[in-house]
């Protein structure tokens, strides 16, 4: 038994020990420093402060969550955020779930070639992605011509598509796309056509075998891959920094911003704190939900 | 039975909708990185009309001192930050599955489960606090952070499809549980390991968050060039060195494909 244990712990020490050092304890600095001053040039003040006299003062302060409370704004930026994240993840699953369906009924033989190739694209690198809609949407682009062109037949003034918060969330959706198409279809291909069969026989049309079948099966699937998309979509930065201009910035910009421009560490931990209850709150209750919806089905 | 119920004029017509949204799903997903190419190669300043063939965005590429030391550091930096986090990752994939435990599965999941910035930020507090000059080697110590969660989940994913009695035939053979580990776990797991390792290097190469935020001043990665470009202007010279890393990770994919199929749909 002896022997198991020695195994156990030099297996799984060194890893351990890596992650607690290096992912664990920073982020419990991060904890700190939400209730530290913030230095006289950036950074952090120390905790400690010895005094000219030999007094000592220790800097630890409510003040920087007192400020995050007090000015609307940051809550005012928090809920643009979810809402941002809440339209890319609602686009998402329509634009997977077809997808995601085709894959799941096509033949046994052709899935993993068609589930390879909506991974491919997330492979290629994040910015690529994202830069390849600054040229799609681009004031020179054949697509906002051929957009604007068609405006005008109308009569509508032309419309500037990059550096707005439309292009941030086409840019969220195309990025985090993968991340809902990926547990639809793990759900959806586990589906029985028998059900789809007797729900038929017992007639139901195939809009009835959808909406009483098909989609209250895959609740369960929608609720993972909404999970997927949402949460790293709240707190992404480089999108909006990229795409977003300055109408479309998001929370992410923000904590940024306090921690590489204004460097407030303090408040932006803040900010990062509020931002990962959030996140982690909205992910523990999807697991919840979906485990429910598994339970219930 | 499937197919016998699409034989149904109605069932037809709604699988030419479910086949037509489909193929704009997949348009959507390649559509911007076929225009990424194709403006690579083409001879204008603006990525907008199509002038003509040409390499010269190419030939600047290596011409750019800037962008090769860039590339230079991200290599260095994947394929350091792809061996540790291997080594450790199949540690931790192997533990997991051996035996129950608490923190470490925890501490797998949370970095790949939380907004990136947050780890960029808390590292760039902790390495300050510690003194550490940002440079390469804290981003360093950053990817092996979040590469070895991956490492361990492909690696646990083909520990779970292994035959168990392979290693207690092994073990009633008199093979020490070490000896066991060595001729007869590991070289089942090889694929996955090495699955694994080739999708640390790509995350590592490719990482644009976390890298921003532990790089410092000094130290400049191929994504960081990148994104210093796009910032200024949107000139092909980015098109074709987005071109030349979508081909090298395309490459690395087709490797771990072939290796193992199932760790891609691990992640």
């Amino acid at each position: 038994m002896d022997s198991r244990r020695a195994a156990r712990w030099g297996i799984s020490g060194p890893p351990l020990l890596y992650l607690v050092l290096f992912f664990a304890i920073p982020t419990l600095i991060m904890v700190l420093a939400s209730f530290r001053l913030p230095g006289d040039f950036g950074g952090l003040a120390p905790i400690v402060e010895q005094g000219d006299d030999g007094t000592r003062t220790i800097n630890l302060t409510l003040e920087n969550y007192q400020r995050f409370f007090s000015d609307p704004l940051y809550a005012e930026l928090f809920l643009k955020s979810f809402w941002y994240a809440v339209i890319t993840t609602a686009v998402c699953l329509l634009i997977a779930y077809p997808l995601a369906m085709l894959i799941a009924r096509s033949p046994k033989r052709h899935r993993d070639l068609l589930v390879l190739l909506v991974i491919l694209p997330f492979w290629s690198n994040f910015l690529i992605r994202v830069y390849a809609w600054m040229i799609i949407l681009g004031p020179q682009s054949v697509f906002t011509g051929v957009l604007n062109a068609g405006l005008g037949l109308f009569g509508f003034e032309p419309v500037r598509l990059l550096f707005t918060p439309f292009a941030v969330v086409v840019g969220l959706v195309y990025v985090h796309l993968p991340f809902m198409v990926l547990p639809l279809y793990a759900n959806l291909e586990k589906h029985d056509p028998v059900l789809l069969d007797a729900a038929q026989d017992l007639g139901a049309n195939s809009w009835q075998r959808f909406w009483r079948v098909t989609f209250p099966l895959s609740l369960p699937g929608v609720f993972a891959g909404a999970a997927l998309v949402f949460i790293p979509a709240f707190g992404i930065f480089a999108i909006p920094d990229i795409l977003g201009g300055t109408g479309g910035i998001m929370i992410g910009n923000v904590i940024k911003q306090q921690f590489l421009d204004t460097r407030d560490w303090p408040f932006g931990s803040v900010l990062s704190m509020v931002l990962t209850i959030v996140a982690v709150g909205l992910a523990g209750f999807a697991a919840w939900y979906a485990r429910r919806a598994r339970a219930l089905a | 039975m499937v197919r016998a119920a699409r034989k149904g004029a109605r069932v037809n017509r709604r699988s030419r909708l479910l086949w037509a949204a489909a193929v704009f799903g997949y348009l959507f997903l390649y559509v911007p990185l076929a225009i990424v190419v194709a403006y690579s190669f083409n001879d204008s300043r603006l990525n907008a009309q199509w002038v003509g063939f040409t390499l010269d965005w190419y030939r600047k590429l290596f011409g750019n001192e800037e962008m090769l030391s860039a590339a230079w550091n991200s290599l260095i930096i994947g394929l350091v930050a792809s061996a540790v986090s291997t080594l450790l990752g199949t540690m931790a994939g192997y533990a997991m599955y051996r035996f129950k435990l608490r923190l470490l599965p925890v501490l797998i999941v949370a970095p790949i489960a939380i907004p990136e910035i947050l780890m960029g930020v808390s590292l760039l507090i902790f390495f300050v606090a510690i003194n550490l000059t940002l440079g390469l080697v804290s981003i360093t110590l950053a990817h092996i952070a979040f590469c070895i969660g991956f490492v361990a989940i492909v690696v646990r994913a083909r520990l779970a499809g292994m035959d168990e009695s392979l290693i207690e035939a092994a073990r009633d053979l008199g093979a020490t549980p070490m000896r066991a580990f060595r001729l007869v776990t590991l070289p089942l797991i090889m694929p996955g390991v090495i699955a694994g390792a080739l999708m640390a290097f790509t995350l590592s190469i490719d990482d644009f968050v976390i890298t921003y935020f532990t790089a410092g001043a000094g130290a400049m990665t191929l994504p960081l060039k990148i994104y210093t470009m796009v910032k200024i202007s949107v000139t092909p010279e980015v098109n074709a060195v987005s071109t030349l890393l979508m081909l090298v990770t395309l490459a690395l994919i087709v490797i771990a494909s072939k290796l193992s199929p199932s760790a891609l749909r691990g992640s």
